[in-house]
């Protein structure tokens, strides 16, 4: 019921509108349409100064209502993201200028030379001093962007530090998996085709090779302050992205074909709860590339921590394989077996198994 | 209204056509399969209006639920069915509406509708010719295009829903039907329609590109020409040179998708099953897209910029500013908006090198952009001018255009691009530069040359309402945007109340909602004031009514086909004579007077 009021309430109001339209119309013709032009004129014009006023408060109120909700005052949560901060800024300064100045000349000049009967067109079609000016100032300002831009941007794409640790994300409808390389620091090699062999292997890793043996398969990812991650990005099905904007950072995952990501954490979870008054705070990993039906709700969780803190959580963590061949798990067999020798048997039906 | 009076004033109106044909018309082939470029401009602008309140009314079902995530609508199971059971729209629907509403938006609206309109009517209405080259592959890119929509509209009803991977359908999303429902025979839908758009598209530019090159009337050099029609020109340069690329990427995805073969696909794993696709690349696709891809945003924008300045210039009274650097900035703009494509992907894991080439290419752009609107605000310096409705809206449009143009500075930026890719930063910024600005340059032109459309005006007051409530809601709409996408908001969401960052603007995005209804209220009003004042708007009683330079008022106020009712006009003149030697205006048909002075 309420929406048929609704759309009675909207058709009237179209109506009314329509005949207010109508009658003017009329008015016109029977006031001279010349004078009722002439009237349209002031009015608009009017307008359009009222407009750029009303504009400019209101594009600055907005800035008070939301800038304090952008990532912005509270800084970036990586030492890399500064860069991209401090290159916000400066394009802000410069567009901001060339905005206020341009559409305050747009709109004073269409107010001020409208049509009046004192005021007569200039014929001016073409000045070639002025072209110059307004391609060069342009040319020199993007120039300086350009050159900073650049600077900040081989930096970010720049190789990971060699201290940097390593981290693998792999992203599938809808969630995230991650990948520590555990003790020897090298990450087990994959293979699509392995997907799901044995059963539970979902990331598709080949334990057949010895580097996977250590390895950690979580679904939240660590990290410890202060030192530099590398994160090797896949995808399983289709293009994701991993979306860290606390961090600036954002990279897509792309099936077929890894990328890479490297960033420095500045501020732990516990310490960013602070800096943002916000007792929730949580880094989040949002998935920033359409993937299908629950791209919204394709959300992973970041733990910024402590160095012992983080040491002691990848502790506690049991390597896949084990979770994939508990006979091998040397906790459940009273004799201690070179687990690194007792991965052959497995590996026969596991090869069996694909293809 | 009785449909007698109706019947009359047709009738009435049909005397006043100049008739001239060499044979003769009946209905058929007068007003459906017509080959008068006139009629055939109409068929585009109507089709494309059509879309645009289908493609609007998805915008306003989507925006529902980004206001409302918690509501429901019960009458929405009315109207959807299955796909908004209780009133809570389903996301793989949510998807969908986002997907057809870029792709209406952008390719049958402001592509067809925009250039399909204005190049059709404008280009030999002002060059000064009877027709177009071809009139034949005139007609025939309209019914493709006809053809194209047909099929779209199709997918609209399909069970398993219309194309949902977004417009720019990225394999594999696009290509695995197990990835996503919209990704069935939705997709296949979605492409074989693209393909015929194509068709449609490359029909009509090679003719506006024949057309203007050969066939000018007598003295029209072409830097005589006006500046739309060097904009429809780069326009049809744009789309025969890019559509083609785009054809080959959705052939080699139909490819993928129903032949088995890997172009796009390698190493996937989808709904637990492994596939043997092999070798292929899912970028490859994104560089054949984008290679159409970022003309096509030119080939939404040039013939509003056209339009913008011969409006601008007509309005203030004065010769556009600097014609030769517009000229040449157009030119900039075309050559320029084949060597950025890979601006949109920065973030894909692109080598780092090329990355910074495309971010050099990206802002050089900005030069040209900056000496257009430079010379738009010097067109306006000085003038005498009138606020008819399309002046507004060319007038809107420049403001538009600075501030979606600035904007782009900061995406073209790799370093910033980073943070700001695929949040709602871009969102409001190719609405607000590409989106909405190209509209204005539409809706300016539409006021503009709807006299010599229909003979008719439309209502002026019905008109202010129109630009002032559109300009307001449009930034209403769209400047917080960068205030989310600042935020990292990403685009493309159902629903954000379940994320610690982004949930706080679930109050903002209520009241863009709001807004975004009350616009979409007012486009109707609009389009109302259009069907209204072809049958029932204020006659046309004078050849000249904006008292302008070019060659399409010098045609009977109703031109019949074949445009002249004698000799086509002869041109002595460039077509921005306003103001000249003090005086008002002198047409292209002019010739030159003895004592006049040199511009």
């Amino acid at each position: 019921m309420n929406e048929f009021f609704l759309i009675a309430i909207v058709v009237m109001i179209f109506v009314i509108i329509f005949q207010i339209a109508k009658a003017s119309e009329y008015v016109s013709v029977l006031k001279g349409e010349e004078k009722s032009r002439r009237q349209n004129n002031k009015i608009n014009g009017f307008l359009l100064i009222v407009f750029l006023i009303l504009g400019l408060i209101g594009a600055w109120y907005c800035n008070e209502l939301y800038y304090g909700k952008t990532l912005f005052p509270q800084g970036s949560a990586s030492v890399e993201g500064e860069k991209i901060d401090q290159m916000l800024y400066i394009t802000i300064g410069v567009t901001g200028l060339v905005f206020v100045i341009t559409q305050i000349l747009l709109f004073w000049f269409a107010f001020k030379y409208q049509e009046s009967d004192n005021n007569k067109a200039f014929y001016f079609p073409h000045n070639n001093k002025l072209e110059v000016l307004w391609t060069t100032v342009p040319a020199i300002f993007l120039t300086i962007l350009v050159v900073f831009g650049l600077k900040f941007w081989f930096k970010v794409t720049g190789d990971a530090p060699k201290e940097a640790i390593l981290v693998e994300i792999t992203g599938h409808q809808f969630a995230w998996d991650m990948r520590y390389p555990g003790k020897d620091g090298v990450l087990g090699k994959k293979n699509y085709k392995l997907y799901n062999q044995p059963s539970g292997n979902t990331l598709g890793v080949n334990f057949e090779e010895v580097e996977s043996h250590d390895d950690l398969h979580t679904t939240e990812m660590h990290l410890p302050v202060g030192r530099p991650v590398k994160l090797v990005i896949n995808a399983q099905d289709v293009i994701h992205d991993v979306g860290l904007s606390h961090f600036r950072m954002k990279m897509d995952a792309v099936p077929g074909i890894p990328t890479t990501m490297w960033f420095t954490p500045k501020y732990t979870t516990e310490e960013m709860k602070v800096r943002t008054g916000n007792p929730n705070f949580v880094y989040e990993i949002s998935c920033d590339q359409m993937c299908g039906k629950g791209h919204f709700s394709m959300r992973g969780v970041i733990v910024v921590e402590s160095e012992a803190d983080y040491n002691k959580w990848l502790a506690s963590q049991k390597p896949e394989y084990l979770t994939l061949f508990p006979d091998k798990d040397p906790a459940n067999q009273s004799k201690a077996v070179d687990t690194i020798a007792g991965a052959s048997k497995p590996i026969a039906k596991l090869t069996t198994g694909t293809n | 209204m009785s449909t007698a009076s109706l019947h009359e004033t047709t009738h009435h109106a049909d005397h006043a056509d100049a008739h001239h044909g060499h044979h003769k018309e009946t209905f058929i082939t007068k007003y459906v399969f017509s080959q008068d470029h006139k009629t055939i401009a109409k068929q585009f602008l109507v089709t494309g209006i059509i879309w645009a309140i289908i493609g609007g009314l998805f915008s306003v079902i989507f925006r529902l639920q980004l206001g409302y995530p918690d509501a429901t609508f019960p009458w929405l199971e009315d109207f959807l069915g299955h796909w908004a059971k209780g009133g809570k729209l389903n996301p793989e629907f949510y998807y969908a509406l986002v997907t057809m509403h870029g792709t209406i938006l952008v390719f049958f609206v402001l592509t067809a509708g925009l250039s399909g309109t204005f190049a059709n009517f404008l280009i030999p209405l002002q060059i000064g010719a009877r027709d177009m080259a071809s009139p034949m592959l005139n007609m025939l890119s309209y019914w493709f295009f006809f053809l194209a929509s047909v099929i779209m509209m199709a997918s609209l009803f399909v069970q398993t829903g219309p194309a949902s991977g977004g417009w720019t359908i990225y394999p594999p999303l696009s290509a695995l039907g197990d990835a996503s429902m919209g990704s069935k025979i939705g997709m296949d839908l979605w492409l074989v329609s693209m393909a015929m758009f194509i068709v449609s598209s490359l029909l009509g530019g090679l003719n506006y590109i024949t057309t203007i090159l050969n066939m000018r009337t007598k003295g029209m050099s072409m830097t005589r020409m006006p500046l739309t029609i060097w904009a429809l020109f780069f326009t049809a340069v744009l789309g025969v040179l890019s559509f083609p690329v785009l054809l080959s990427g959705a052939i080699l995805l139909l490819f993928d998708r129903n032949l088995g073969t890997s172009f796009f696909l390698s190493d996937i794993v989808v709904a637990g099953k492994v596939l043997p696709n092999e070798g292929g690349s899912a970028i490859l696709f994104q560089h054949l897209f984008w290679f159409l891809g970022h003309p096509e945003v030119y080939i939404i924008l040039l013939p509003a910029m056209g339009m913008a300045s011969e409006i601008l210039s007509v309005n203030s009274r004065k010769p556009i500013f600097g014609y030769m650097a517009m000229v040449g900035s157009l030119f900039a703009i075309t050559i320029l908006a084949f060597l950025v494509w890979a601006h949109h992907m920065f973030v894909t894991g692109l080598n780092p090198f090329l990355g910074s080439v495309f971010v050099l290419l990206t802002l050089l752009i900005a030069v040209p952009s900056a000496i257009k609107v430079f010379n738009w605000l010097t067109t306006l310096w000085k003038g005498n001018i009138r606020f008819t409705p399309a002046m507004l809206f060319a007038i809107g449009f420049v403001s538009l255009f600075i501030s979606g143009g600035l904007t782009g500075i900061f995406l073209g930026n790799s370093a910033l691009d980073i943070h700001l890719h695929d949040t709602y930063f871009v969102i409001a910024h190719f609405h607000i530069v590409m989106g909405v600005a190209s509209f204005f340059g539409m809706f300016a032109g539409v006021y503009h040359w709807y006299p010599k459309m229909f003979g008719r005006y439309l209502n002026n007051t019905l008109a202010y309402i129109h630009f002032w409530v559109t300009i307001i809601g449009s930034y209403l709409i769209f400047w917080p945007m960068h205030y989310e996408g600042l935020a990292g908001m990403p685009r493309r969401y159902y629903d954000f109340s379940n994320w610690e960052s982004f949930k706080m603007f679930g109050g903002l995005n209520e009241f863009i909602s709001l807004i975004a209804m009350l616009v979409f209220a007012v486009q109707l009003l609009f389009v109302f004031n259009f069907f209204y004042s072809i049958w029932k708007g204020r006659k046309v009683t004078t050849l000249n009514p904006w008292a302008a330079n070019t060659l399409e008022w010098t045609t009977p106020i109703r031109p019949g086909h074949g445009n002249w009712e004698g000799d086509i006009p002869e041109v002595h003149r460039w077509p921005y004579d306003y103001a000249k030697d003090g005086i008002d205006h002198i047409a292209q048909d002019v010739p030159v007077g003895a004592g006049e002075s040199k511009h």
